[in-house]
């Protein structure tokens, strides 16, 4: 085994890639979960936005383009969990697990003709000098625009929810809906343009999936990683900051492992696969254990207006 | 002053208003005025049509048929926005607050045009201090108090100048002092013309404080009156309609220690609980205690701590000399400790079971309704049969779901429950919260025969009228804190006041 065959600049650049999928997909469940909605059908938005950006990217040429019908697909999805739990007041839960084997299975459908293909893929901008500087250079100057728009969203949201109206009220619809309700807020439809904020992001984190880290399809392309952002909100503390943490832990940790076994470290590898979610699990956890951290108040509760 | 009143035209006019629901008509045909600077009672039972009517003026809920006016105009407003764009403004029964909020963010989302952050916590500075609501706009709302809650609510209203002011039971939460300054700064808002609709069925707040009221019952408005010339007992029969049955009891001399609480104190179960600090207390049999205090200081935590629902340290609760503190419900209950908890549907009953089943709930060891593990369902049903039989709980039959009682009958059903398994001690909380005023009579009396026959009774109650009248002993909940128990005849407002307040914390600002 060659621990030195580990560079941590290069480490740290491509956790910042390999957490991308995850933050862009939690931070859109984070928003979601604040406006009092739990949305369990990350996983199926993710990918089907891993296929409509993947499907559009290869048909047009343009990655950009595939990432743009990526959120719409995404949206659209989301949309139909909106319509059901929203309109037609199902449980969130059984719900959300619907539109996660759904999308599975849609995702399949759309995506067989383009098995085995390789698709455009983006490139990394060209921050001139900048991307030449020791150590900062490829950590911070050389990546593709994805990894910034997923910064500039958890910049975003973290400005929005706390300095915004449009955030004070969404706030207050998660904490308590009746008392939205009561002073004339509109519940539902600040609920249905969170839920599709966050089936935007989730469809651009797969996509991100489909067009960047892989850059191919292949069916179940998303791996489990919309629970593992659904579990990484729950860890934030449906706070943004920390769901940017709690993304780059578990992409950090996910690239160690893959590093390790390149290294040739004496574990089976089926262990070090294992050690992101062990790890994502232990932290959940411990988080948990500390009790109440946090959870908006009206989290997952179907809201009935009685006229 | 209410002659040069009654010439002035009205406010706000309400002419006919009818709103109805499925199978149950809320309004029939409602007409009354309000005018400027008036404080105006909205009296009636619970179901009597208060809360819809309000609805109605504060733009939630659109009547079926009937007109509004104000100042003249038609007023009809489509949402609360419109309304409050009219002038109106409303202060919740339950709280509209959002907890996990701070208080500036709170009274930024009752306002349609609020100010920039730091103006608004200076504008809520010099309202707060304008009409003696001292108020710090950055602390978070889950770290007040009941009286401390409403006044960002009142605040909340009075930056937007209303005209009219609706009040939906604001006192129900508050000590007797936080009584006083809130009626203070009620009376400073009229004497400035801002009339208020204050709805209420405490009947002595609205003699002191209203002088004209409207009488809702079943959803009609029966009567008015000015309620400073009607005592509190003609203002109960009108809104009841028919006489009321005052509970009597027949004095027994207390015997011995039934229940003996040493230095009790518990950490909060929960993030916005409330520990409970170095309780100590006696009750005899035969005698009821009455447990004052506001909502949320310790009233949950001490019931659950008594009825076994949270274990206490070893040694600190004793049971005719036994020491119960580490004993689960059931095995309490066997040993003749009852109790039942202030939430109706979910915590003393299991909403969507049946009367049957929720009478088997508690009563399975004390009435032998299991045998070696099996029910035993014709000794349920009969026990059930005989509860509502025995508290006149109006349901079709015992395979009724809880869910479908009224709450006077459901509360009268949980309360039969415990007291028809002859408890030695009973420990109630809010035992007539929300219930009409002939069940609640009922309750009272059931609980009075109890104590008549032996039983010691502690009623955790936050309403002082219904404590005054069944209680040997007094004492109150402030902060955890249990005051020192007194005899409840002779005791002045003033002092349980005191009692409620924990003392240390009278906030009586000017």
């Amino acid at each position: 085994m060659d621990l030195t065959s580990i560079n941590p600049v290069l480490l740290v650049a491509s956790l910042m890639v390999a957490a991308t999928p995850i933050l862009l997909a939690a931070i859109g469940e984070l928003v979601v979960e604040r406006a009092g909605v739990l949305n369990l059908g990350v996983e199926g938005m993710m990918i089907t936005g891993a296929v409509v950006g993947f499907a559009i990217g290869v048909n047009t040429g343009s990655p950009a383009l595939g990432f743009v019908a990526a959120a719409a697909g995404g949206a659209a999805l989301s949309l139909l969990f909106g319509l059901l739990t929203q309109y037609l007041l199902s449980n969130q839960v059984a719900t959300g697990l619907a539109l996660t084997l759904f999308g599975l299975g849609l995702s399949s459908l759309i995506g067989k003709p383009y098995e085995g293909i390789k698709s455009p893929t983006l490139q990394k901008l060209d921050l001139g000098p900048l991307g030449d500087l020791p150590i900062v250079g490829p950590i911070l100057f050389g990546h593709d625009p994805m990894v910034y728009v997923s910064l500039l969203m958890v910049l975003g949201v973290w400005w929005g929810l706390k300095h915004t109206r449009a955030g004070l009220i969404l706030r207050a619809v998660g904490e308590n809906h009746d008392a939205a309700h009561a002073l004339g807020y509109k519940v539902v439809r600040v609920r249905m343009a969170a839920i599709a904020f966050g089936g935007a992001s989730a469809g651009l984190g797969g996509a991100y999936i489909s067009l960047v880290r892989v850059p191919q399809w292949v069916e179940g392309l998303t791996a489990g990683a919309g629970w593992i952002a659904l579990a990484i909100v729950v860890f934030a503390s449906w706070r943004p900051w920390r769901a940017l943490l709690g993304a780059y832990l578990f992409g950090g940790v996910t690239v160690l492992q893959l590093n390790l076994q390149a290294a040739g470290l004496a574990i089976p590898v089926e262990y070090l696969s294992m050690s992101p979610y062990v790890v994502t699990i232990l932290v959940l956890v411990l988080i948990s254990a500390r009790g109440r951290h946090g959870a908006p108040g009206s989290l997952g509760r179907i809201f009935h207006s009685t006229g | 002053m209410s002659e040069t009143r009654a010439t002035e035209p009205a406010l706000l006019d309400l002419e006919g208003l009818t709103k109805a629901y499925p199978g149950v008509v809320a309004n029939d045909d409602v007409s009354f005025a309000i005018r400027p600077g008036e404080i105006h009672a909205l009296l009636g039972e619970n179901g009597a049509g208060k809360s819809t009517l309000v609805k109605m003026i504060y733009g939630l809920v659109k009547p079926d048929r009937g007109r509004m006016t104000m100042r003249g105009a038609p007023f009809a407003p489509a949402s609360p926005a419109a309304a409050r764009a009219e002038g109106v403004a409303m202060v919740f029964q339950h709280f509209s607050l959002f907890e996990a909020l701070n208080v500036a963010e709170n009274i930024a989302l009752g306002m349609d045009h609020p100010p920039p952050p730091r103006e608004l916590a200076g504008r809520i500075r010099e309202v707060s201090a304008a009409y003696g609501l001292p108020l710090d706009p950055a602390r978070r709302v889950g770290d007040l108090s009941a009286g401390e809650r409403q006044r960002v609510e009142i605040v909340r209203c009075l930056l937007q100048d209303p005209k009219l002011l609706i009040m939906d039971e604001p006192t129900s939460v508050l000590t007797p002092q936080e009584v006083e300054i809130l009626f203070r700064t009620l009376r400073k808002l009229a004497g400035e013309g801002t009339a208020i609709l204050y709805i209420s069925h405490k009947l002595e707040e609205i003699r002191a404080l209203c002088e004209h009221a409207t009488i809702l019952r079943l959803g009609r408005v029966v009567d008015t009156c000015d309620p400073r010339q009607k005592s509190a007992r003609e203002l109960a029969e009108m809104m009841v309609g028919e006489e009321l049955h005052v509970p009597v009891r027949e004095a027994g001399a207390p015997g011995e220690v039934a229940l003996e609480i040493r230095a009790l104190s518990m950490p909060p179960a929960s993030e916005f609980g409330t520990p409970l600090r170095d309780i100590s207390l006696t009750l005899r049999k035969g005698e009821v205690l009455g447990i004052g205090g506001v909502a949320g200081n310790g009233q949950d935590e001490l019931l659950a701590a008594l009825s076994g629902e949270s274990l206490a340290p070893a040694g600190t609760i004793r049971l005719a000399g036994r020491d119960i503190s580490r004993l689960s419900p059931n095995q309490r209950r066997a040993l003749g400790l009852l109790a039942a908890p202030e939430e109706r549907l979910g915590h003393a009953a299991a909403p969507d079971m049946s009367l049957t089943e929720n009478a088997l709930l508690t009563g399975a060891v004390r009435e032998r309704l299991t045998r070696r593990g099996f029910i035993d369902w014709a000794r349920t049903r009969d026990f059930a049969g005989r509860i509502i039989e025995a508290f006149d709980v109006r349901t079709p039959g015992p395979e009724n779901a809880a869910r479908a009682l009224s709450g006077g009958n459901l509360q009268k059903f949980v309360i039969g429950r415990e007291v028809l398994q002859a408890p030695d001690v009973l420990v109630v909380n809010q035992p007539t919260w929300g219930v009409d005023a002939s069940a609640a009579a009922a309750i009272r009396q059931a609980l009075l025969d109890l104590a008549g026959e032996g039983a010691a009774v502690v009623v955790i109650s936050q309403d002082l009228d219904e404590l005054m009248e069944i209680s040997d002993r007094f004492t109150a909940l402030n902060e955890g804190r249990l005051a020192e128990p007194r005899p409840m005849r002779g005791l002045s407002i003033e002092e349980i006041g005191l009692m409620m307040g924990g003392a240390h914390d009278l906030e009586v600002s000017a």
